[in-house]
């Protein structure tokens, strides 16, 4: 680089200060060499976020914005606790109070602002504070330890925020408000009367036209005196009375300073090598003390220092919410009212909802929402882009949703549910025993809900709902984990919908797209296979399967292959065969003239390269010599693979052939979350390899081990072992319950190695090995639905003209 | 010459489903949607030649079962970040009978195909 890059000089390591550094980087890293000093030791936390740190809710180090090492990698040298006493303006350059003095080319004011401290007597004593840094907050914390009685003075925003930290902090604490109405900046009498009762039923003392006349003590403060003579106990006093630009140091360098540092509509000062961002800034006459204004100002700022010269501030309107967990208080603009503005007043008293919306010529100016706030971002963008209203002014105080006819809350549909809908399938749990746990028991998170009402304590597939639960009952209080949607379709996730079939007992496709408020109208090729697994296997026997929302494989009962054509796998019970059914196999060769005839690594036949329209003849043939469908080609048990056991070979301890065709003849036909694949060893030497199996079977001398959820796959996973029986009859019932379990909890394109992951072995065991009535009753359960699904697909379409469209053209053009 | 040839009705293709033409220069696709709208395009995915009838159909689009690449029914055109383009047949329906486009010369011949 021939010429040194621009040196900038930031004053200020605060958030309006930083945030504009970061804009300047992003838009070019390289622009100049930056220097940044503050006063405070500490580096750049989110000092709005200091409230939650004093109520225990967040630590110091989970607000930090830019670490030691964010300066590091992008080359900014920060001098942390360094205070600028002169800004030469002659000499550009600024002088720190203990330091060598630094030159600029850009110098940028961010001083912020101090916290104002009513001028009473006893304003030194110790335990006087004011709520403004980290170190503020060190010492409030100090004084809960020590001490009981905080008073707050002021019931502004910070002052209110002060004083529920305190509380939950376990002191008593009483705010001093010299208005009528708390937040009066940011609230009309209404709302802040809610707020003040809200505060009252936290514990909190509100006295509210009161004014401060001294502070009391010997050393430390230890009571407020009121005018009115009242005496407050107070061994901790926050002065959080509001604050003031700070702007001592642009004064004294002889800039343009009002109430705050003047500065243009490109954040200049009256020195053009100097701007000013943040709350020490005046702009058009305007102060701000909140962040989103610092926020706009680093924009632009950043795009004048970069070679944007053509963007300007133009000024914020100013919207607040308060940081008291479980208070939503928003408010936005001027919302005072009279003149020609009117007022849209909504009010909910059993909820304690409260909402004003000021409008102006038909355009929004202001708004109040206490309690339910979820409109407020709608109600800012209405104001910034000064939309005319006049169309939906009927519905605008309902919020967007009502008006725009948008889908409604995701939650409708859980708020829709009858008491006695099951939520909690393993534990049968319904939405009345827990709305009311919820309610009378104060309880407010999940943990809690599966503590007094065990519902999603088990499998957990059931926590969506229970989050959604918790939500309706506790409003703005509860903000649910986010679920991963099934897809673009919908919000839900594979759990809720499941659930929510059963629960609202929903019976098809296009049912569950409605009530569940599927965003489009015929879904997609991702849920609609989905859907369609999770109502058969809901409803057994009375769903109506729907074909158009199979996967071509499933729907022609025959993989497609790379070039269009199919492959035919025929069912070979356990891994035999016999004569007859290789002579029909190559009788099906020669005649069909299939091009390739391959043994599978399921010990079975593959006949690859088949016509679809010889599909169905292919099957005639086939079902001739007895053979049927292999479901190679599905979602759907596919093979039990066997060695040879006992029938034959010298180690084996058990009759391993005859438990694999067992085991095949009672589960094949089934539908299933994802392919499942079994096994029988006849011997621990395991041949068969049934430890890789999504069910696998190893006989021992005493019986047969049940091993669980492997697979062989891109991952390959090693199966768990799940228990040991000793009779045929046995394997075979805990077979049908496992896949029985599998069916009913796993999601969709779920093998059962993740699955098992996902649930625990110890799910798996709790309902399988360790309750033989849950056991029973899985199996009772997969029964019922293979009677409905042990019907050969492939003889239905040879001989019953089955499906006959999906292999007939349905013309052919000479 | 284009010439348009009667292939069929309506309810003999299922609802979000699809049915094959054979023709001398190709299968030609024709689908149903929800809303028994008919859509016409030659079989082949523009990816690797997949038959487009063999697909989920959904909306006003179909999933390719090789490799599910979604093409839009009304343009032939790759829906999505892949790029592509399958011929669109003209089509029209009376009375619930599908008829198509073709140039029968051409398709014969093989020269459009």
């Amino acid at each position: 680089m021939s010429n040194p890059r621009p040196k900038l000089v930031m004053i200020g390591n605060g958030m309006a200060g930083m945030r504009a550094v970061e804009e300047i980087l992003s838009r070019d890293a390289d622009a100049f060499d930056i220097s940044v000093y503050g006063a405070e030791p500490a580096v750049n936390y989110n000092r709005i976020m200091l409230s939650p740190v004093l109520a225990g809710e967040k630590r110091f180090d989970e607000i930090i914005l830019n670490d030691r090492d964010w300066y590091d990698r992008n080359g900014v040298t920060l001098h942390a606790g360094v205070r600028v006493a002169t800004i030469d303006r002659n000499a550009k350059c600024v002088v720190p109070a203990d330091g060598q003095p630094e030159a600029y080319d850009r110098l940028i004011i961010a001083t912020g602002s101090e916290p104002f401290v009513i001028p009473v007597p006893g304003r030194d004593l110790d335990g006087v504070r004011t709520f403004r840094d980290m170190d503020d907050v060190n010492a409030m914390l100090e004084a809960t330890n020590r001490y009981r009685n905080a008073v707050v003075i002021g019931g502004g925003l910070l002052g209110l925020e002060a004083a529920s930290g305190l509380r939950q902090r376990g002191m008593t604490v009483t705010v001093v408000h010299l208005m009528d109405v708390l937040m009066e900046r940011q609230l009309d009498e209404a709302a802040g009367f809610l707020l003040k009762r809200e505060l009252e039923g936290r514990g909190i003392t509100v006295l509210t036209g009161a004014n401060t006349k001294e502070l009391l003590g010997n050393g430390r403060v230890g009571a407020v005196r009121l005018e009115d003579g009242r005496e407050i106990p107070a061994e901790l006093v926050v002065m959080a009375a509001g604050i003031r630009p700070s702007t001592a140091l642009a004064r004294d360098a002889g800039l343009e300073v009002e109430r705050g540092i003047v500065v243009d509509d490109h954040l200049r000062t009256s020195d053009p090598h100097i701007s000013a961002v943040g709350e020490c800034v005046q702009h058009r006459g305007q102060t701000y003390g909140l962040v989103a204004p610092l926020f706009e100002m680093g924009k632009v700022l950043a795009d004048q220092l970069t070679g944007h010269a053509d963007t300007v501030y133009e000024g914020s309107v100013a919207n607040t919410k308060l940081k008291v967990s479980g208070v939503d208080v928003f408010s936005l603009g001027d919302f005072a009212g009279g003149g020609d503005t009117e007022d849209i007043v909504f009010r909910d008293a059993a909820r304690g909802v409260y909402k004003r919306v000021v409008l102006q010529d038909d355009r929004v100016r202001g708004a109040v929402l206490y309690g339910d706030t979820a409109d407020g971002a709608w109600y800012v963008q209405l104001l910034k882009d000064g939309t005319d209203i006049s169309s939906y002014r009927d519905t605008l105080i309902f919020g967007r949703a009502c008006t725009e006819g948008r889908p409604r809350d995701p939650r409708a549909a859980v708020a829709d549910l009858a008491d006695e809908a099951e939520i909690c399938g393993c534990n049968g749990v319904c939405k009345g025993e827990i709305v009311s746990a919820i309610a009378a028991k104060g309880l407010s998170s999940v943990q809690e809900v599966r503590t007094h009402t065990k519902a999603s304590s088990s499998c957990g597939s059931c926590t969506g709902l229970v989050e959604q639960l918790l939500s309706l009952t506790l409003g703005g209080d509860y903000a649910p984990a986010e679920v991963q949607s099934m897809c673009g379709c919908t919000g839900h996730g594979h759990d809720d919908v499941r659930r929510l079939i059963v629960a609202k007992g929903l019976t098809s496709i296009p049912e569950v797209m409605q009530e569940l408020e599927w965003t489009t109208a015929t879904g997609c090729p991702s849920c609609r296979p989905a859907l369609n697994y999770y109502l058969l296997c809901a409803n057994p026997g009375t769903y109506r399967d729907d074909a158009q929302s199979r996967f071509i494989n499933e729907r022609a009962h025959a993989n497609i292959q790379k070039n269009g054509t199919y492959s035919v796998v025929p069912r070979m019970w356990g891994g035999l065969t016999n004569a007859a059914e290789l002579r029909a196999i190559a009788d099906v060769v020669d005649k069909f003239a299939i091009p390739t005839v391959k043994v599978t690594g399921g010990q079975r036949i593959d006949l690859l390269g088949v016509r679809k329209e010889d599909l169905p003849a292919v099957w005639a043939d086939l079902s001739q010599a007895g053979l049927v469908s292999g479901h190679a080609y599905g979602k759907a048990v596919r093979t039990v693979k066997t060695c040879v056991g006992q029938e034959w070979c010298r180690f084996g301890t058990q009759r391993s052939m005859d438990m694999g065709v067992q085991i095949e003849k009672l589960c094949w036909g089934s539908w299933t979350p994802h392919k499942v694949k079994m096994a029988v060893s006849g011997c621990p030497r395991n041949c068969a390899e049934a430890t890789i199996k999504d069910f696998g079977v190893v006989a021992v001398d005493s019986g047969w081990e049940l091993h669980v959820g492997g697979n062989g796959g891109i991952t390959v996973r090693v199966t768990d072992l799940l228990c040991k029986v000793e009779t045929q009859e046995e394997v075979l019932e805990y077979c049908g319950a496992f896949l029985q379990l599998y069916r009913e909890h796993a999601r969709y394109l779920e093998r059962t190695a993740p699955w098992v992951e996902r649930v625990g072995l110890e799910f798996v065991k709790a309902r399988i090995v360790e309750d033989a009535d849950s056991r029973r009753a899985l199996f009772t359960r997969f029964l019922e639905s293979q009677e409905h699904a042990q019907t050969d697909p492939w003889r239905q379409r040879a001989e019953d003209d089955v499906d006959a469209h999906e292999f007939t053209p349905l013309a052919v053009v000479a | 010459m284009i010439t348009w040839i009667p292939v069929g009705h309506v309810d003999d293709i299922p609802r979000l489903g699809a049915r094959v033409v054979k023709s001398p220069g190709g299968d030609i696709a024709v689908f149903r949607t929800e809303g028994d709208e008919i859509f016409a395009l030659y079989d082949r995915c523009p990816h690797q030649g997949g038959p487009l009838s063999q697909g989920i159909v959904h909306g006003k689009a179909v999933a390719c079962p090789l490799h599910n690449w979604t093409i839009d029914l009304t343009t032939g055109g790759v829906v999505g970040p892949d790029e592509g383009c399958t011929r669109v047949v003209p089509v029209t329906v009376t009375d619930g009978r599908i008829a198509i486009a073709l140039d029968v010369e051409a398709e014969a011949t093989g020269t459009d195909g």
